[in-house]
């Protein structure tokens, strides 16, 4: 795809949403019967499965630690995930992810409550459209949850960037290929950051702003999880109760 | 109301002396630390909708016999950690060599955690009058945080189940549950317990059991009787409707065939019925 001449255009982006705007979301809380927590995340375009297993026995053993559980999260994409086929297997990048994304759950995790145990979170992304990584920490706090595991809170992921000098929320794939920056931002409802990246640049004043914007952007998801788990528990008692 | 749904992290009270399990303490509030029911009264306490069972000294449990060590039985308990049972915690004194021929792997045993370490050091014990190994019956496994809703207040819902089902019912805290009784009982017992596990969570529960129990025993040739009543009454219904619904001649033939067909599945369910009963017998 060539770069389109102007990203956004009277204040409305390609896809038609304001800057401060997020993309729709679609989840399902349980969707694997196997896995003792699971969730399907819609993002916009980016379609993630995750699940979590755990806490279970470590192996290798030498993993295990003696005062707490390890968290390990594994990133992956699938080879049809993106337009040109993606290489499978483990590679720079999904290492990397896999690392920040742990990094930005492990904060909440009562991992003190279960010594020499694993906490596994698996997380696949089925479809890419930039920001793949705040929808699975997203898919993968709620997963957690669906799972039993204690937790502090849950937490929520979105993404600020830049393009044609305006800050928006939540960028699309060509606002993040022909963009100035893409800062992913992973928070707790109550405003502790657990993850923060950046690529590209940003001055002072509009990385401040974007802050304020991401931290919007995460309550709104943050809502929108609780209502997710919240819904696969009440739907049950309204079918029954029809019965 | 007195008991909700909550998340991860919702807000629960500021009295942190009526903080119990499920919660945690920050800035001197009460949050919930999983995804569960809350309930308010007496202890603030949230009980997880799901979850691994995790040992604690005291809990009997229903473990699997994983592997024989060297004088150590390891039992699966259904829990992130292994457990142990000493050789010299069986009941009889038994050399090294002939461990496997009082328990072997795969066998059950119903066995009482007898100490936790800080480590998570599960050791097990077979040391007691209530405790022995599991040679019949069915094990059935439910979600470990639903153990207490199975057991009822003070047993009532177990005493009630054991009660209608004749059967010999032992919940182990580790969520596997041991049926004993004759095979058309059982598979009732194990279609309550399913029942319980699945709708736990709504309020009622006990009420909806016991109405699920009279019509799941509820005499199954009334049942059956009363399908047949049903079925005879809608096939006289059913040729009808679509004729004056419906004024093309090529639907009308298609609800002829159906009903050509359907005798035939009729019969079928019947002959199931038949068989039901005679199995009930």
């Amino acid at each position: 795809m060539v770069k389109p001449e102007k990203l956004i255009e009277n204040g409305i982006r390609l896809d038609g949403r304001k800057p401060d705007e997020i993309r729709p979301i679609k989840i399902k809380v349980g969707v694997l019967n196997r896995a003792d927590g699971s969730c399907y995340f819609e993002f916009g375009g980016n379609k993630v499965i995750a699940a979590v297993y755990g806490p279970r026995e470590v192996h290798p053993r030498h993993m295990q630690k003696s005062n707490s559980a390890v968290v390990r999260y594994r990133y992956n994409m699938a080879s049809f995930s993106v337009e040109d086929r993606k290489r499978p297997g483990p590679d720079r990048r999904s290492i990397e992810v896999s690392k920040v994304s742990r990094e930005a759950l492990e904060p909440v995790i009562f991992q003190e409550y279960f010594p020499r145990s694993a906490i596994d979170i698996f997380v696949e992304v089925l479809q890419a459209d930039a920001g793949t990584r705040t929808a699975g920490i997203n898919a993968a706090s709620i997963a957690l949850a669906d799972a039993g595991i204690p937790m502090k809170s849950l937490v929520s992921a979105c993404a600020v960037g830049k393009v044609d000098d305006t800050l928006v929320l939540d960028l699309n794939k060509d606002e993040d290929n022909y963009g100035q920056a893409d800062m992913p931002i992973a928070m707790t409802p109550d405003g502790n950051i657990t993850l923060l990246q950046m690529d590209g640049h940003l001055t002072r004043e509009e990385f401040k702003e974007g802050l304020e914007m991401a931290k919007r952007g995460c309550l709104m998801i943050a809502e929108m999880q609780r209502a997710a788990l919240l819904e696969k528990y009440s739907s049950l008692i309204e079918g029954e109760v029809n019965e | 109301m007195e008991k909700k749904l909550v998340i991860p992290g919702d807000f629960l009270s500021d009295d942190v002396k009526l903080a119990d399990e499920g919660t945690y303490i920050e800035d001197s509030k009460v949050f919930s630390s999983v995804f569960g029911i809350a309930s308010l009264k007496n202890q603030i306490k949230v009980v997880p909708l799901s979850g691994k069972y995790i040992p604690r000294q005291g809990d009997l449990v229903i473990g699997i016999i994983t592997e024989v060590s060297f004088s150590n039985w390891i039992v699966d308990i259904r829990s992130p950690y292994e457990g142990l049972l000493h050789i010299s915690e069986f009941p009889r004194r038994i050399e090294n060599s002939e461990m496997s021929k009082y328990l072997k792997v795969g066998d059950s045993i119903m066995t009482l955690v007898k100490d936790v370490d800080q480590s998570m050091k599960v050791e097990l014990t077979l040391n007691d009058q209530r405790l022995r190994q599991i040679k019949d019956g069915r094990v059935i496994e439910v979600t470990p945080s639903k153990v207490p809703r199975l057991i009822g207040r003070s047993g009532s819902m177990i005493a009630m189940l054991k009660n209608e089902t004749n059967c010999n019912i032992f919940i182990g805290q580790n969520g596997r549950v041991w049926l004993t009784g004759k095979d058309n009982n059982l598979d009732l017992a194990a279609r309550t317990i399913q029942k319980i596990e699945k709708e736990s969570h709504i309020p009622g529960l006990t009420d909806r059991i016991v109405k699920f129990l009279k019509e799941e025993k509820g005499l199954p040739v009334k049942e059956t009787v009363k399908k047949k009543a049903e079925k005879e009454a809608s096939k006289k219904v059913e040729p009808e409707l679509p004729q004056e619904t419906a004024r093309n001649e090529t639907v009308t033939e298609e609800t002829s065939r159906e009903e050509a067909e359907e005798p035939g599945k009729s019969e079928e369910n019947e002959s199931g019925g038949i068989l039901d009963e005679l199995l009930d017998k």
